[in-house]
């Protein structure tokens, strides 16, 4: 077991955290208790309903409330309440899985999967199987917005065609991570969409590729143009691959890599989101920068 | 390294990514951390953004110091003399931190002469920083209560790059900024695992856990451990190395990963000595150009994804590597080569059968002869995603900065104190001249990396290749455009680059990178001036003149 050193909280400077007082709440009849400020989707989890469904919510972003599949029932509450952004209340009663629940994520996810491809999303298809979701049922005319991949450089690709306007990928550029601002939502309404500054062309705008933004992206829009081109190949196999954490080779800040190994290649290279160096970001060179153990001609 | 280790006993950085966060005011010196450090730059912003205040001393108006606050573009070489006048400015306005100085610090008075002369006048007419930028730093940083001084190769690839460093160590001391959550004096590694080298005694004077080559009791323990005799005298750092081969004293040389014939300053000059060896053996994943001088090549595999092992970050954090992918037909994991070798030379250490297996006993065997890694079993490493030193306990964990000791009431805990290093400003050894009027300095690129063996084998958008960058006013005055070849020359040698027009630089300063040596060699026209304390060369400060070819 490790624990801190107690002589370390007496040392000048070294911060005190404020206590913070323990919240107790129910979660589909059962007791849990966490501490204040916990969120209603983490204080679940952390009951053990790994269940509830999230897409825009990133554990390393401010929650931005865009998608709407993550809503539970609170008891005294007019309407469902996304559970990723709303804090919990003493004597909160929440319920996961109600009908009005399952009916809530059902035309959420019918609503995304009718109007965009949602084919690679994970855990989308089980999801869809748990609340009886039928894309189809809206008619051929629905409002997919079918356009072609984007590809502009060697690195990423973009396939907005996937793209659910979670914003997840602006935040991640923006202030809460990269400070970039190389990625902003342009036009309103039925226009809004994801671009490069607005309306650049990505080699043209701020963009440092990072692939902060591929790391967050919850539907595959942006990707890898090795698992693009994998998948469009029809190789793309996650039972085949191995992931293995290690250490970025190039300068001395330790960003710990998780290599994705298929058929003895880096197919894509993440970085764990809880890692107290990365928080799952890494640079151009941890995350692109591996082909030279690859180029063996 | 050297500097750190000098004052405090431990070469290492004193605080943590987390820590930086935290701070009010954040010092970035000689540190392009936007472009060189990115991962760490977030962390940095991070506090930015809760409201510390940033300052970046360099003299380009980099990435990063275009997120300052305040950017203090000093003249090349002169940190020093910055460092100093900070500090005159501080004890002058009463702020210096005299219990900690009282407490903790050994040699303040000096240090109070050797500072008294530098005047913000002084420091404005020598560093090129305007007298009220310099007081701002100054009282922002002794007035923090939780600062953080951070630097890079802008400070230490100088002649006199350990004194730079003792110069900002200085600084903290005066204001009590080390040793506290929070507060401290971080140096940026610029390549993976330099700290761990350095932790592993791949260093001249010191063996596993910094441990003094010279101490009796330290050889004994090592000795027994390995059954040999360990020398009682230092080895050579690579400076000494290479006058060593100048000298004809050293004849054999094992490179295992560098590649001087590209990273020296002086290269031709470099591979001469180099050709002269008796024996040159090269262990390396490619056959870079040292490899090709080599007598004997011995391919290595890829550390960070063919082999396992630990590294060390710049937070002092271990960290385990792991084999993901089989080095190719012929290569060899590292530890196993050596052990072949160490076999032939009549060592038969046996540590396991599977890489893995062989790695974890290796690092056994440091965590019995290293208190500080004492306590890091691989499946600690594993659990914490890395631990940092010092660890000497296996059932608990250190505080994340180093040296609260010095905050101690009790002296006995106090320890050694630190001492105040009265260094004296010392310009780059190559002056500037009618025939050489411009100060080149190199630095990196946010995608590339040294040499560019590893980062050229990926392309990407953001690559332009090498180029000569100049400022907006050079470029008019000398009547050269974008990507227009022209012939820089220093003293030592020549070459032809493209232009590129970057108005982060200012008149008088040019700067490249190492990152092509194939397409443009850049240590053609650096200087080997070294630091004799280091050995480390000072790529930041060379003299150069751009003509334009003849059309």
């Amino acid at each position: 077991m490790t624990t801190i050193d107690p002589a370390a909280a007496v040392r000048p400077g070294t911060p005190v955290a404020p206590p913070k007082h323990l919240v107790e709440l129910t979660v589909d009849g059962e007791t849990v208790r966490v501490a204040e400020g916990t969120t209603v989707l983490q204080a679940c989890r952390s009951a053990g309903h790994d269940d509830i469904p999230t897409l825009c919510y990133g554990d390393t972003l401010t929650p931005k409330n865009a998608c709407r599949v993550c809503m539970v029932e609170v008891e005294g509450s007019r309407t469902l309440v996304p559970s990723c952004s709303r804090t919990v209340d003493a004597g909160m009663v929440v319920r996961t899985d109600t009908e009005r629940v399952r009916h809530s994520r059902r035309m959420v996810l019918e609503f995304l999967g009718s109007s965009t491809d949602l084919s690679v999303a994970a855990n989308v298809g089980r999801w869809n199987e748990e609340y009886g979701v039928d894309t189809e049922r809206y008619g051929s005319e629905r409002a997919t917005k079918a356009q072609p991949v984007v590809r502009d450089n060697e690195l990423y690709v973009r396939d907005y065609e996937k793209c659910i306007l979670c914003y997840k990928c602006v935040d991640a550029c923006g202030s809460q991570w990269q400070n970039t601002f190389a990625i902003a939502v342009a036009g309103r309404g039925f226009d809004a969409r994801i671009a490069a500054e607005y309306d650049a062309e990505l080699p043209d705008s701020a963009c440092v590729y990072c692939g902060n933004c591929i790391a967050v992206c919850p539907t595959g829009a942006l990707m890898f143009t090795t698992e693009h081109d994998m998948r469009a190949a029809g190789n793309w196999d996650e039972s085949r691959q191995t992931q293995t954490d290690t250490i970025c080779p190039y300068c001395g800040v330790g960003c710990q890599l998780t290599l994705h190994v298929q058929d003895a290649s880096i197919v894509k290279v993440t970085s764990p989101s809880d890692h107290s160096v990365t928080h799952g970001n890494l640079c151009i060179k941890g995350r692109f920068g591996f082909q030279h153990v690859q180029n063996r001609d | 390294m050297v500097g750190l280790a000098t004052v405090f006993g431990a070469g290492g950085g004193t605080s943590s990514y987390a820590e930086i966060e935290e701070a009010d005011v954040v010092v970035l010196w000689g540190s392009n951390a936007r472009n060189a450090h990115p991962i760490f730059f977030q962390h940095v912003l991070k506090a930015v953004r809760r409201g510390a205040r940033l300052y970046v001393v360099d003299p380009r108006r980099s990435e990063t110091a275009q997120w300052a606050d305040l950017w203090l573009g000093n003249h090349v070489g002169t940190d020093i003399a910055l460092s100093h006048t900070i500090a005159r400015e501080i004890i002058h306005a009463g702020l210096a931190n005299t219990d900690f100085i009282g407490r903790a610090t050994t040699g303040f008075d000096e240090y109070l002469a050797t500072v008294e002369e530098w005047t913000l006048e002084r420091g404005e007419a020598v560093t090129g920083v305007p007298a009220d930028a310099i007081r701002e730093l100054a009282h922002a940083y002794a007035t923090a209560d939780r600062a953080q001084l951070c630097w890079t190769l802008g400070i230490t690839e100088h002649h006199n790059g350990v004194d730079n460093v003792l110069a900002l160590i200085n600084l903290a001391l005066l204001c009590g900024h080390v040793g506290r959550h929070g507060a401290g004096l971080n140096p940026l590694r610029g390549q993976n695992n330099v700290q761990g080298g350095g932790d592993m005694g791949a260093i001249p004077n010191r063996l596993a856990g910094f441990q003094d080559i010279l101490d009796p009791d330290v050889r004994e323990r090592f000795g027994s451990a390995w059954g040999v005799t360990i020398q009682d005298r230092y080895g050579w750092h690579l400076t000494q190395m290479f006058e060593a081969m100048e000298r004809g004293d050293l004849r054999a040389v094992y490179v295992i990963g560098e590649n001087p014939a590209q990273s020296e300053a002086d290269k031709e000059h470099t591979v001469e000595l180099l050709r002269g060896l008796d024996h040159l053996v090269v262990q390396d994943i490619f056959l870079t150009r040292t490899a090709e001088l080599a007598d004997v090549v011995l391919p290595g595999s890829a550390s960070w994804c063919e082999s396992e092992g630990t590294v060390t970050n710049s937070e002092r954090r271990v960290q385990r590597t792991r084999k993901a992918l089989d080095p190719p037909d012929g290569a060899r994991d590292d530890i196993q080569i050596i052990l072949d070798v160490c076999r032939r030379l009549g060592h038969d250490w046996q540590y396991g059968d599977t890489p893995r297996d062989v790695a974890e006993a290796v690092w056994d065997e440091v965590r019995s002869l290293s208190p500080m890694h004492a306590g890091m079993s691989y499946a600690r490493l594993e659990e914490l995603n890395g631990i940092q030193w010092p660890c000497p306990h296996d059932d608990r964990l250190e505080p994340s900065y180093l040296h609260g000791r010095l905050w101690a009431d009790d002296p006995a805990e106090r320890g050694r104190l630190a001492p105040f290093s009265p260094v004296v400003d010392d310009p780059p050894v190559e002056g500037l001249s009618e025939a050489f009027p411009l100060r080149l300095t190199t630095g990196r690129r946010l995608d590339s990396y040294n040499t560019g063996v590893q980062s050229g084998g990926f392309s990407n958008p953001l690559r332009h290749g090498e180029s000569i960058d100049v400022s907006p006013e050079d470029a008019a005055r000398l009547g050269v455009v974008d990507d227009e070849w022209v012939r820089v020359t220093s003293p030592r040698g020549a070459l032809t680059a493209p232009v590129r027009i970057d108005p982060v630089l200012r008149p008088g300063l040019v700067f490249m990178t190492f990152h092509f040596p194939e397409q443009v060699d850049t240590n053609v026209l650096t200087i080997d001036a070294t630091d004799p304390k280091s050995g480390t060369a000072e790529f930041k400060a060379a003299a150069v003149r751009i003509e334009k070819l003849d059309v």
